[in-house]
């Protein structure tokens, strides 16, 4: 049987406001799957949403949703975990929201490595604004904001999430439903800090700039870019070069945020200190 | 305008396209912004302006956000260049914290503010949320009822917030989308001229002159802080007479006057709505409408929110009965700050007259001809009754139970 979205969305607040040929309503349709998937009560799940096509995510999902302001989701989304630890919360950003004005809320929710699933919505331009670089916009390409040409060197999304300490990160398309909501799954099931960067395309105001105004050539060009990661780690770094890899990325074990934060409670309680003797990294 | 100084051509433009022509025209040395509905297209067209060779060598940047876009024009300017910017709303909001730096540091960078609600609810339309956020900031603030007021504004904005006398910011205010998306006919001049009226930038201790070092934004703590900030609000009051001055230069230049508060038929009217933005131009219309059937109504716009013009407004209201001051933006927990403005002006003149404030048109909600006639009813009715009748602050075109307060 077909999966049924509507009792997952608000379907009073359809159609959606993105575009046609829009990759936002596959990754929403997959975040669904996912949380159904993980058997999440909705009641105990969080949509926290920022400014963008992507904020609207927080309008079309029907759980306990937060439209925040522009960059700050994981600030927000903070303040709702380490208020209801059992709660489900799950950031959504866009490229713009999450790496330029909000990109320190970003680094700062990696390196806590808060139980947060980060979704980062990464469609490469400022869209809803029509077309204005953001972190991710390739060099050399073009919009109504840089018309020589773009040349703002870019954000490896992944590799930041990493180095700040997030404990899980991966990259996927919106080309592969499938597959996302099963990386989506597997995210969603870690304890920690989840970081996915998920690939859209914006044939509107990236691609009609940039020789690629519909939809399927904006994805051919996404799927031309990125390469499953067991096959990027056997290309030489020339190869590597040009090519985002795929799948998980990263995943390990460390302690989470609001367990660590049970331990303050605990000392208060016990009018003790933590120490450095607690932590086996020192500095 | 056969007797003006200056040859214009008429052309259609909205609000956006206007200001950012004018900031081409002033041949801006730096633009550093970040995109926010719905002021993008003003630095959208600069940028098009830049990349077509059109810009006078002016630098766009395209920053991380609008914090990072006002920083950089702190930067830019206390560097001795030119300096501009646009935003709204939200990207106000988080520029409120450098608007007090820029103001702090007597930089006169121009801003063009679209002006937009502030969330929550978000809500992209209109209304004067973020002009009155920034109120106490230390700005100039200019408020343009049309494109063409908004292309006028902007020279005016360059050639006061530059005076050495003034060297403050300067905000020039439209409404969202009824004048930054409206396409009107606007009289613009050659580049040559425009340039001519407002001149090269002449700078004051410009961080680049290595021979002479400076320091922008030093710690005060108590023993000046208190002297800077009076002084800086003496420069601010005291602007008022260059910006009066500017608008009679520009007359000349232009044939187009523009005055602290303007005013339309008020000289014999008994009634009066003092008001700011778009709606200044629906409630024309509704004075003409009831002038055809023998009512005396006028109409009083704020020009320059601040530094405010009491002396202007106090000439301008003398002889109403009744006055309503439209604030389009909500309260919260007072009257609106227009009101309180007109409040303080008939307290400091010893004048006694009925006052009323209506709060309008939050979000982008419509304000019509027949809303602004049901107003100068209610003032009609405090006249006749030698006193008001009303609450104080009152509510038009909203939906549900008819909210008043006070």
């Amino acid at each position: 049987m077909a999966f049924n979205y509507d009792e997952y969305l608000r379907t009073d607040k359809m159609p959606t406001l993105w575009c046609w040929g829009c990759g936002d309503g596959v990754i929403l349709k997959s975040v669904i799957r996912a949380i159904e998937k993980c058997g999440w009560d909705m009641d105990k799940v969080c949509v926290v949403s920022g400014i963008g096509c992507s904020g609207r995510f927080s309008s079309y999902i029907n759980c306990n949703t937060v439209h925040t302001t522009h960059g700050r989701t994981v600030a927000y989304a903070t303040g709702i975990k380490l208020a209801n630890p059992d709660a489900h919360v799950i950031c959504v950003a866009g490229d713009g929201d999450g790496l330029a004005i909000g990109g320190n809320h970003t680094i700062h929710g990696c390196r806590r490595n808060i139980d947060i699933n980060f979704i980062l919505i990464n469609n490469f331009i400022y869209g809803l604004t029509n077309s204005q670089i953001s972190p991710t916009t390739p060099q050399g390409m073009w919009c109504v904001s840089a018309q020589y040409g773009n040349i703002d060197p870019t954000f490896d999304a992944c590799r930041l999430a990493e180095g700040a300490g997030a404990t899980f990160v991966a990259r996927e398309t919106m080309l592969d439903p499938k597959k996302l909501e099963k990386v989506l799954v597997a995210g969603f099931q870690h304890k920690g800090f989840s970081f996915f960067d998920i690939m859209s395309n914006c044939h509107v105001n990236l691609g009609r700039k940039n020789k690629m105004g519909d939809a399927m050539q904006n994805l051919a060009w996404i799927d031309s870019i990125t390469i499953n990661k067991k096959k990027y780690d056997e290309l030489s770094e020339a190869e590597q070069l040009n090519k985002f890899p795929t799948g998980i990325l990263k995943q390990v074990e460390a302690p989470e945020y609001c367990e660590l934060y049970d331990k303050v409670i605990e000392a208060a309680q016990n009018k003790k200190k933590i120490t450095q003797d607690d932590f086996e990294k020192k500095i | 305008m056969a007797n003006t100084k200056a040859n214009q051509t008429r052309v259609v433009w909205d609000g956006n396209m206007a200001a950012a022509q004018a900031l081409r025209q002033a041949q801006v040395d730096v633009v550093a912004a970040y995109p926010i509905t719905p002021s993008t297209p003003i630095v959208q067209n600069y940028s098009q302006f830049v990349a077509d060779g059109n810009a006078n060598d002016g630098e766009f940047v395209m920053v991380e956000s609008e914090h990072s876009a006002m920083s950089a024009c702190v930067g830019a300017s206390a560097g001795g260049g030119r300096v501009a910017t646009a935003t709204s709303s939200q990207g106000y909001a988080l520029m409120v914290e450098v608007l007090y730096q820029a103001s702090g540091m007597r930089l006169p960078i121009i801003m063009n503010v679209v002006n937009r609600a502030l969330a929550s609810p978000l809500n992209i339309h209109g209304d004067h949320s973020d002009m009155y956020l920034g109120r106490d900031a230390g700005w100039i603030n200019l408020c343009a009822y049309s494109p063409q007021e908004v292309y006028d504004l902007n020279f005016i904005a360059f050639k006061t917030g530059e005076d050495l006398n003034v060297r403050l910011p300067v905000a020039i205010n439209q409404d969202g989308f009824l004048t930054s998306h409206t396409a009107e006919v606007v009289e613009h001049f050659s580049d040559e001229d425009a340039f001519g009226f407002i001149g090269s930038y002449v700078g004051k201790n410009p961080m680049l002159d290595g021979e002479n070092p400076v320091t922008y934004g030093a710690q005060t703590e108590g023993e000046w802080h208190f002297e800077h900030k009076m002084r800086q609000n003496h420069a601010l009051v005291n602007s008022l007479d260059t910006i009066r001055a500017n608008f009679k230069k520009y007359a000349e230049f232009s044939g187009r006057e523009y005055h602290p508060v303007e005013t339309y038929l008020t000289d014999d009217a008994e009634e009066i709505i003092v008001c700011m933005g778009s709606v200044f131009g629906t409630t024309q219309i509704t004075v003409d409408q009831l002038r055809a059937s023998g009512r005396k109504v006028g109409l009083v716009g704020i020009r320059v929110w601040r530094p405010f013009p009491k002396e202007d407004l106090a000439a301008a209201i003398k002889n109403a009965k009744s006055i309503a001051a439209l604030d389009r933006s909500c309260p919260m927990g007072t009257t609106g700050a227009l009101y309180n403005e007109v409040a303080a002006v008939l307290v400091e003149n010893g004048m006694s007259k009925n006052l009323l404030n209506y709060i309008y048109g939050l979000g982008g909600r419509d304000t019509t001809t027949e809303h602004l006639s049901g107003i100068f009813s209610d003032l009609k009715a405090c006249s006749d009754a030698g006193k008001r009748t009303k609450p104080v602050v009152q509510t038009i075109n909203l939906r549900g139970k008819m909210l008043s307060f006070y």
